[in-house]
C-alpha cells in the first residue's frame, strides 16, 4: 500500500501584481499530521484551495496521492478530505441530508450510508442535531458538520484549514482527539492553523509559510530544536504562598547553572538558567525538595511559539 | 476512541466514485429539497395562483364572452399574456443567484472541495432549478386548463400544446440565460437585480426602441423570440406587416413577429449560447 502524499512543484499563485504565494515546494508523505502555519495572509489558505482546485495556481503543480489536482480534480480529490474555511450548508436541510449529499457525491456504499453518517456525527458530538436544519446551527455547530463531512468517507489525505474556527474549548479539543485518531489509521493530514499549542500538541512536522514562501519544514523537534532561542533556558515557576526575597534572591538564585532569578510578583518568580532539558529537570527537582510550596514550573512561551516568532517576523 | 469509519485499505477500498451524470442528479436532487423548504418556491406559486386567481374571478364576474369567443381565444388571453412574465420571474428567483450565491454564502466551498467536476455543479444546480421551475409552470398550466376545460369542454386546440411546448423551451433559455449572469456576479443580489431588471424592463424598452424607432427587426432579444408563444395561439398568426399611419402622408412603420422557426432559434439560440457561456464562466471562476 503507498503511503498517502501531497506535493507542491513550484506553487505559485498571483492576484495581478500581488504574489499571494511564491514558488512553494513541498512534499509531504505518510501519515503523519503536518501543522502549516504563518501569519495572516501568508498564503496558507491559498495554498489548500490550491490543493481543493477552488483556485488555480498562476504555476507549478499541487499533487495529491501523485494526481495533479488541476486538470484531474475528480481523480485527486477521490482520497481526500477537505475542510476549507468554515463552508456553509444550505440551512434549510438537516445534517443528515447534507451528508447524505456528500456521502451520494463520494460513493459511499448506500447500505453503509446511515451508520456512517450517525458515526460522522456522533464522532463530532451532533447526534442530538442531526435531523434538525442547519439554519438554525451556530458557527460552532456547523463547523462540526463541516468536519463530519471532511472526514466522512474516511479520506486518506484530509486538508483542514483552521478547523477549530468557532468551536468551544472542548470543541478544540475533541477536534484535536479526532486528529489524533485519524494519524493512527495511516492518515496524512495537514492542517493549518494560527493556534500553536493545537499544532504542537496534534502535529508531527510543521511547515511555516511567510509572505507566500515556504520559511521551514521538519519534524516539529527538530524546528523547535534549531531555531528556538531561549524558551528552554527561562521557566516561570508559581508557589501556593508568597514567597519571601531571600529564597528567591539566595536559594534559587544560588542553584547550579541558574544565572538569575526574579520575583514576577508576590507568588511568582522567573528563572534564567544555563543548560538545556537536563538542567531544567534537575531545578525542577530541586525546587520541589526546597518544599516551598511550588505548584507550577513552566516555559513562558512554548518552544514552537519562541520558534514562530523568531522565524517570522511580520504579521501582514 | 474515534467513532469514525475503520479505514480501508486500496485493496479493499469500499467506495466507487460514481460517474459524473450520477453526481449531477445528486447535485439537483438536494437542490430541489432545498427549493422546497426555502420560501421563494411557495411564493412563485402564490404569485402563479394569485394571478390564475385574479383572471378566474374576472372571468367569473364579467363572463368568458368578454374574453374570448372560443377555446383558442381563451388559452390566448389566458395563457398567452401571463405565462411569459411567469417564466421570467421564475427564472429570476430560481436562476438569479444559484451560481453567485455559492460564492456570497459560502455554500460552494461546502460542494466544490468534494471529487466532482465544477460541471456537474452547475448542471445539477440548473436541472434543479428547472425543475422547480417546472413545478410551478405544471401547477398554472393545471388551473388554465381547468378553466378552459370548464368553460370551452375537454376539447383543447393543439395550439395550446404547442405554445406549452414553445414555453418550456423559453423556460429553459430563461434558466440559461439567469444561471449565465448568476455566473458573472459573486453577489446573489446584484445577479438577481440584474437578470430582473433585463427581463421586467430592459429587454422590453429595447425591443420597443428597436423594432418601434429604428424598425430593425430585434432578432437578438430572448423577449421578441418569446412572442411565438402567444401568436401560436392566434386564429392566424401574425406576420411581419408594413402598417402606415392613419392620415395621408401618414408615416410608414413595421410590426415585427417572429415566426415560429426563428422564435424557436432565438430561444434556443439563446439557451445554448448562454448555457455554454455561463458554464464556461463557473468553471473559471475562483473561490478566492
Amino acid at each position: 500500500m503507498n503511503s498517502p502524499s501531497i506535493e507542491a512543484v513550484n506553487l505559485s499563485k498571483r492576484y495581478g501584481s500581488f504574489p499571494a504565494l511564491s514558488n512553494l515546494n513541498l512534499k509531504i508523505e505518510g501519515s503523519k499530521c503536518v501543522g502549516f502555519l504563518g501569519p495572516n495572509g501568508a498564503g496558507k489558505t491559498t495554498t489548500l484551495k490550491i490543493f481543493t482546485d477552488m483556485i488555480r495556481p498562476s504555476e507549478g503543480r499541487a499533487l495529491i496521492n501523485g494526481i495533479e489536482v488541476h486538470p484531474n480534480k475528480k481523480k485527486a480529490l477521490e482520497s481526500a478530505g477537505a475542510l476549507i474555511e468554515s463552508p456553509e450548508i444550505y440551512p434549510s436541510l438537516t445534517p443528515r441530508e447534507a451528508l447524505s449529499m456528500v456521502a451520494e457525491l463520494r460513493g459511499l456504499p448506500k447500505g453503509e450510508r446511515r451508520k456512517t453518517i450517525e458515526d460522522a456525527v456522533a464522532e463530532v458530538k451532533m447526534e442530538e442535531w442531526l435531523d434538525k436544519k442547519v439554519g438554525r446551527f451556530s458557527k460552532g455547530m456547523k463547523q462540526r458538520i463541516n468536519i463530519a463531512a471532511a472526514l466522512l468517507s474516511d479520506p486518506e489525505v484530509v486538508l483542514l484549514d483552521e478547523p477549530t474556527t468557532g468551536l468551544d474549548p472542548r470543541g478544540m479539543a475533541e477536534v484535536r482527539d479526532i486528529v489524533k485518531s485519524l494519524k493512527t489509521r495511516n492518515r496524512l493530514i495537514f492542517m493549518s492553523s494560527h493556534l500553536l499549542n493545537e499544532v504542537q500538541d496534534t502535529c508531527d512536522e510543521v511547515a511555516m509559510i511567510d509572505h507566500g514562501k515556504l520559511v521551514v519544514y521538519d519534524k516539529l523537534s527538530n524546528v523547535t530544536t534549531r531555531f528556538s532561542n531561549h524558551s528552554g533556558n527561562v521557566v516561570e515557576i508559581e508557589f501556593l504562598r508568597d514567597i519571601d526575597d531571600q529564597t528567591v534572591n539566595t536559594n534559587i538564585a544560588s542553584l547550579g547553572n541558574v544565572n538569575s532569578a526574579e520575583k514576577i510578583d508576590s507568588r511568582r518568580i522567573r528563572i534564567r538558567f544555563s543548560g538545556g532539558a537536563p538542567i531544567q529537570e534537575r531545578l525542577l527537582s530541586d525546587i520541589v525538595a526546597m518544599k516551598i510550596g511550588m505548584i507550577s514550573f513552566h516555559s513562558p512561551t512554548s518552544a514552537l511559539e519562541d520558534t514562530y516568532l523568531n522565524l517570522i517576523k511580520d504579521t501582514l | 476512541m474515534s467513532k469514525l469509519p475503520v479505514a480501508p485499505t486500496s485493496s479493499t477500498k469500499r467506495q466507487v466514485l460514481p460517474s459524473s451524470v450520477s453526481q449531477v442528479g445528486t447535485v439537483s436532487k438536494y437542490e430541489l429539497v432545498n427549493y422546497f423548504r426555502s420560501r421563494r418556491f411557495f411564493v412563485l406559486l402564490g404569485i402563479g395562483f394569485t394571478i390564475n386567481g385574479i383572471l378566474t374571478a374576472l372571468v367569473g364576474y364579467y363572463g368568458v364572452g368578454t374574453f374570448a369567443s372560443s377555446a383558442l381565444g381563451f388559452y390566448a388571453f389566458w395563457w398567452g399574456n401571463s405565462i411569459p412574465f411567469i417564466i421570467a420571474i421564475n427564472g429570476i428567483f430560481f436562476g438569479g443567484d444559484a451560481i453567485s450565491g455559492e460564492f456570497q454564502n459560502k455554500t460552494g466551498y461546502f460542494l466544490v472541495a468534494n471529487p466532482l467536476r465544477r460541471a456537474s455543479i452547475y448542471v445539477g444546480k440548473w436541472l434543479g432549478a428547472f425543475a422547480a421551475s417546472l413545478m410551478v409552470f405544471a401547477a398554472y398550466a393545471a388551473v388554465t386548463i381547468g378553466n378552459g376545460v370548464y368553460y370551452f369542454g375537454t376539447n383543447i386546440p393543439y395550439q395550446f400544446g404547442e405554445s406549452l411546448l414553445f414555453s418550456i423551451l423559453y423556460l429553459m433559455a430563461v434558466l440559461g440565460f439567469t444561471f449565465f449572469f448568476s455566473s458573472l456576479f459573486k453577489s446573489s443580489s446584484m445577479s438577481i437585480l440584474v437578470t430582473a431588471i433585463l427581463f421586467l424592463f430592459a429587454f422590453m424598452i429595447i425591443q420597443t426602441l428597436v423594432s418601434g424607432f429604428a424598425q430593425i427587426e430585434p432578432w437578438f432579444i430572448l423577449t421578441y423570440g418569446s412572442g411565438i408563444i402567444g401568436n401560436v395561439l392566434a386564429d392566424k398568426y401574425p406576420a411581419t406587416q408594413v402598417i402606415r399611419g392613419a392620415g395621408p402622408g401618414g408615416r410608414e412603420g413595421t410590426t415585427f413577429n417572429a415566426t415560429i422557426p426563428e422564435g424557436l432559434a432565438i430561444i434556443l439560440g439563446y439557451f445554448v449560447v448562454t448555457a455554454i457561456l455561463g458554464l464556461l464562466l463557473f468553471e473559471r471562476k475562483e473561490f478566492t
